[in-house]
């Protein structure tokens, strides 16, 4: 699956497009983090929940739910929130 | 409390013959970090930095017992908090494999989740590669492997009664609560001190296993109850290194000194000059002098601004414990200068002077080559200085 990067975490991946696998969205990012070490916990919390300031599109549509089933045609683009100003 | 083995209080002088080293200043900012570096004289400065451009450093340590090692503490406006780790003076960084973070919740219930690693300490010198760190909010955790992974530290992170004493995100300081001044005695490593903002300053003589409040002797705001840690608010909580048995403290209500394990906590700040209050966030010990302190005032009146009072900044401070106060502002802004210091800005070198350092809010770093007499300014346009570290190399 193709994994679009934000500036803010090319520090790990060296580039804007990653790739990983998972039937979740969950075991996706589980992936990245497999292979960019540290990846997850910048975006995920302790407590599996998406951080304050991230989103995540699937398909261009916002997800929330670490369970959201996946398929490896999907693309999921980290996005940095707005939040900031 | 006993303690295993004592160290002689007073004055001492550095031994004869021991070449002066040079010192690395260590500042952490709202948007990077950079270091200093001194020559002996403490007379040329290179700088090296930013670190981290954009990242909010909240505390950049080096580890005293190998004198190379550097943990930073940090994190951004979007992303988690983490740790980074460099073994050899900044010129390369690798960041933790598993930095601060609490415990994951049973399901069904609302676990914590750390916001930024706010405070780093190194451990004994006899317990090499193990450091604390002090997250918001209130959490204390430990690495044994030279920060590379963290683990909750102690049972205080998800004790029911140390829950309720440190009270909900809303109970703390503006930017989140904050356990800080992480203090392990050079006698006994297994003796622990922490502070937190708020919920008082706790002491652990077992290596962390069980821990009580030390708070007699504390005031707190008017109309709360002073038996309860929960609204004790300690701004930065240091120990003598040369006589442990010793303690200062600034807190959100005064200036402290404790003598003894058993000890009061007595208000030394009583004695300050009107003009200049007791109120204040850092507070420096000498390394070798344990009546001798240093405290930056700040606003503390109506609303609390948390600037330099009347907008004449100066460190003030007390050569017997307490007794009497001196201003120490020559070289400092005379007037119009808005500016304060943070808890973890302003520190101390261990050379004889003493060389005093500390960052404002403004984004200037000051020092003092001759413990407070005379300031100069080392760098401006810094970004607000969250922290500074000093160093011998």
């Amino acid at each position: 699956m193709k994994v679009l990067i934000p500036s803010a975490l090319r520090s790990y991946t060296e580039r804007g497009e990653a790739d990983a696998c998972g039937a979740t969205l969950g075991a996706v990012l589980t992936d990245l983090e497999r292979r960019y070490s540290g990846i997850r916990f910048r975006i995920i919390d302790e407590q599996d929940q998406i951080r304050r300031h991230i989103r995540l599109f699937v398909n261009g549509e916002q997800v929330h739910d670490l369970s959201q089933p996946l398929d490896a045609k999907d693309e999921l683009v980290i996005v940095q929130a707005l939040t900031g100003g | 409390m006993a303690r295993k083995k004592s160290i002689p209080a007073g004055r001492k002088q550095r031994p004869p013959g021991r070449a002066r080293r040079g010192v690395i200043v260590l500042v952490s900012t709202r948007k990077g970090a950079w270091l200093f570096h001194g020559d002996a004289a403490r007379r040329t400065w290179r700088t090296d930095g930013p670190h981290f451009l954009g990242h909010v450093i909240s505390h950049l340590v080096l580890d005293p017992r190998d004198a190379r090692t550097l943990l930073a503490a940090a994190r951004t406006g979007h992303l988690g908090p983490t740790v980074f780790r460099s073994t050899d003076l900044g010129r390369s960084w690798k960041e933790a494999a598993r930095p601060p973070a609490f415990a994951k919740a049973p399901e069904g219930e609302k676990g914590r989740t750390v916001d930024h690693t706010f405070w780093l300490t190194p451990a004994h010198a006899g317990e090499p590669n193990v450091w604390y760190a002090g997250t918001s909010p209130q959490g204390l955790f430990r690495s044994d492997d030279g920060g590379i992974t963290w683990s909750p530290f102690s049972t205080i992170n998800d004790d029911m009664q140390y829950r309720k004493w440190m009270g909900t995100v809303q109970d703390g300081t503006p930017d989140g609560p904050k356990l800080h001044s992480i203090i392990v005695d050079p006698r006994d490593p297994a003796h622990l001190v922490f502070g937190m903002s708020g919920g008082g300053v706790h002491e652990s003589a077992d290596g962390g296993r069980t821990w009580r409040p030390i708070l007699q002797g504390m005031e707190v705001v008017e109309g709360f109850d002073g038996t309860e840690p929960t609204p004790h608010d300690p701004h930065c909580v240091r120990l003598c290194p040369s006589n442990p048995e010793r303690m200062y403290q600034q807190n959100h209500c005064g200036i402290y000194r404790r003598d003894g394990p058993n000890g009061a906590w007595e208000r030394i700040g009583r004695s300050m000059p009107k003009r200049a209050g007791d109120i204040g966030f850092p507070l420096v010990v000498h390394p070798r002098d344990d009546k001798t302190v240093w405290v930056f005032p700040m606003d503390g009146t109506t609303v609390w601004p948390r600037t330099s009072p009347e907008g004449k900044p100066a460190v003030y401070t007390t050569r017997n414990a307490g007794k009497t106060w001196q201003r120490l502002d020559a070289g400092l802004p005379a007037q119009q200068a808005w500016w304060t210091v943070k808890r973890q800005a302003m520190t101390a070198d261990a050379q004889d002077p003493v060389g005093l350092y500390f960052g404002t809010t403004s984004g200037e770093l000051w020092m003092s080559r001759d413990e407070g007499r005379k300031w100069s300014c080392m760098a401006r346009h810094l970004p607000e200085i969250y922290a500074v570290e000093a160093a011998e190399r």
